[in-house]
């Protein structure tokens, strides 16, 4: 058999794995962006105590491997007479330490927009929440799209480490084929390709949506999504 | 206490932790008058203006608007839009253009009609001699350019007053005087405006009334000309003689 054959036979097993690494990525965003919005706002609206308590937490999530977290949520966990589906622990365990690294990008986008077109707003009688509507979130969603296209793309390629707790993503998949083939190098290198393909899209997909509403004199002059 | 005054100022404190930086400030506006607030940095001087439209709430003392009592006024949003405030910084929102920061407050804050905010926002930025850059944004902008937008964006909201905090201060020498002449053309038609600033020459020519503020206190208000060659204080003389020197007189 040929590489060409090899890849052709391969690929449906490879594309249904794909299909459940993007379920990953797009669920492990999701919860990177509830959880990890309102830690931006505790972090920069909230008071001391809420201030400290998600410094914990993120401080936690950013310092303990992925791998690990996984392992703990599959084998700890049960334990502890909880026993959470494979796929929902992954999801879990990826999104809850991207919500770590999430809230930072948004913290540091809102904090950069800077107190000064706050207190403009509120000058000119608008209520805290609708300075932030519409002042605020336009300007710092434009600052944020960068540094969360390189985290989107992150995370994409972190779905890979659920295959250490069984879910039959794009490398399992491939892991099952190459059992059966033999052919490690031919179809890892196209399980490669393949999150290649995958991540430039996501930062394509949002470099588009960056330079559509660009605006001149915010974000960073220059730059664009695909700097990961 | 009924009072003609636009806006009154009694016994006004204000402390940052342990340190009182206005330690019983009171001096009245009247409707049409330009009064300017002069002293060395550091003396309170943009706490007054923060202080009367509670971006930084007083610690003693009370604010009339009109009849209003507006330091525990629980409306301090609509109170806000009869002041008008107008920043050191600019304080221009980046992602809009100079109409949209003029429109902004008058849709999202007064409700206005957009194609009738639209129509104010041009008037006004025609006021401030920037019909042209309407579609400008902030950054494409020189520095008295942002102010005078700044300005149309105060003036859109129809205040009462505007309070103008070191309007030119951060501007480049050449640029402050496109500023004072919109300032200038406001006070003549009839504008209320309190302005802090260091521009001695708009101070003395524009000012009805100059009030010469150090280390928390009014040390010495009256008609600037008076201030200027003749003052009860010797502070007073010592303090105008020396930003003559730096500044000018400027345009007398």
């Amino acid at each position: 058999m040929n590489n060409l054959e090899l890849i052709k036979s391969a690929l449906p097993y490879l594309l249904e794995g794909t299909l459940v690494t993007i379920q990953l990525t797009f669920w492990s965003l999701l919860i990177g962006i509830v959880v990890g919005l309102p830690i931006a706002f505790a972090q920069v609206y909230g008071n001391k105590i809420l201030q400290a308590t998600v410094a914990v937490y993120e401080r936690l999530a950013r310092s303990i491997p992925l791998l690990v977290m996984l392992l703990l949520l599959n084998y700890g966990l049960p334990m502890l007479g909880l026993r959470i589906p494979i796929f929902r622990a992954a999801v879990i365990g990826i999104g809850l330490r991207s919500a770590a690294y999430q809230s930072q990008i948004y913290r540091g986008a809102i904090q950069s927009v800077g107190g000064s077109q706050m207190k403009a707003a509120r000058s000119l009688g608008m209520s805290k929440m609708k300075a932030f509507f519409y002042i605020i979130a336009p300007q710092a969603i434009r600052i944020a799209i960068p540094p969360v296209a390189n985290e989107s793309a992150i995370v994409l390629k972190d779905t890979s480490l659920a295959f250490t707790i069984g879910v039959v993503e794009l490398l399992r998949q491939g892991e099952y084929f190459i059992a059966t083939s033999n052919e490690p190098m031919v179809i890892y290198l196209t399980i490669a390709a393949i999150y290649f393909i995958l991540t430039t899209i996501v930062n394509g997909g949002l470099s588009l949506f960056e330079k559509k509403y660009q605006i001149p004199g915010i974000g960073i002059e220059g730059g664009h999504s695909d700097a990961y | 206490m009924p009072t003609k005054h636009l806006l009154r100022i009694e016994n006004l404190h204000h402390s940052f932790e342990n340190e009182e930086v206005l330690k019983g400030i009171s001096f009245s506006l009247d409707k049409g008058e330009t009064k300017v607030i002069v002293g060395p940095s550091g003396t309170g001087k943009s706490t007054v203006l923060n202080n009367i439209i509670r971006l930084v709430p007083p610690t003693r003392g009370k604010i009339y608007l009109e009849d209003t009592e507006i330091t525990s006024a629980k409306n301090i949003n609509e109170i806000r839009q009869q002041i008008g405030f107008v920043f050191q910084d600019f304080g221009l929102f980046n992602h809009l253009t100079a109409k949209g920061n003029v429109m902004i407050g008058l849709t999202k804050v007064k409700k206005m009609d957009k194609n009738e905010a639209e129509e104010l926002a041009l008037f006004e930025l025609d006021r401030v001699g920037l019909k042209d850059y309407a579609n400008s944004y902030p950054s494409q902008l020189s520095g008295g350019q942002k102010q005078r937008v700044g300005i149309a964006r105060a003036l859109a909201m129809q205040p009462k007053l505007i309070l103008f905090d070191e309007p030119t201060s951060a501007l480049d020498p050449e640029l402050t005087g496109e500023v004072l002449k919109v300032m200038r053309n406001l006070a003549e038609e009839g504008m209320t405006m309190l302005v802090v600033t260091h521009e001695m020459g708009f101070a003395r020519s524009v000012a009805d009334e100059l009030i010469f503020m150090e280390g928390g206190n009014i040390v010495e208000q009256g008609d600037p000309e008076k201030l200027f060659t003749d003052p009860d204080h010797k502070r007073t003389k010592e303090f105008l003689f020396q930003l003559t020197n730096l500044y000018g007189e400027g345009e007398k």
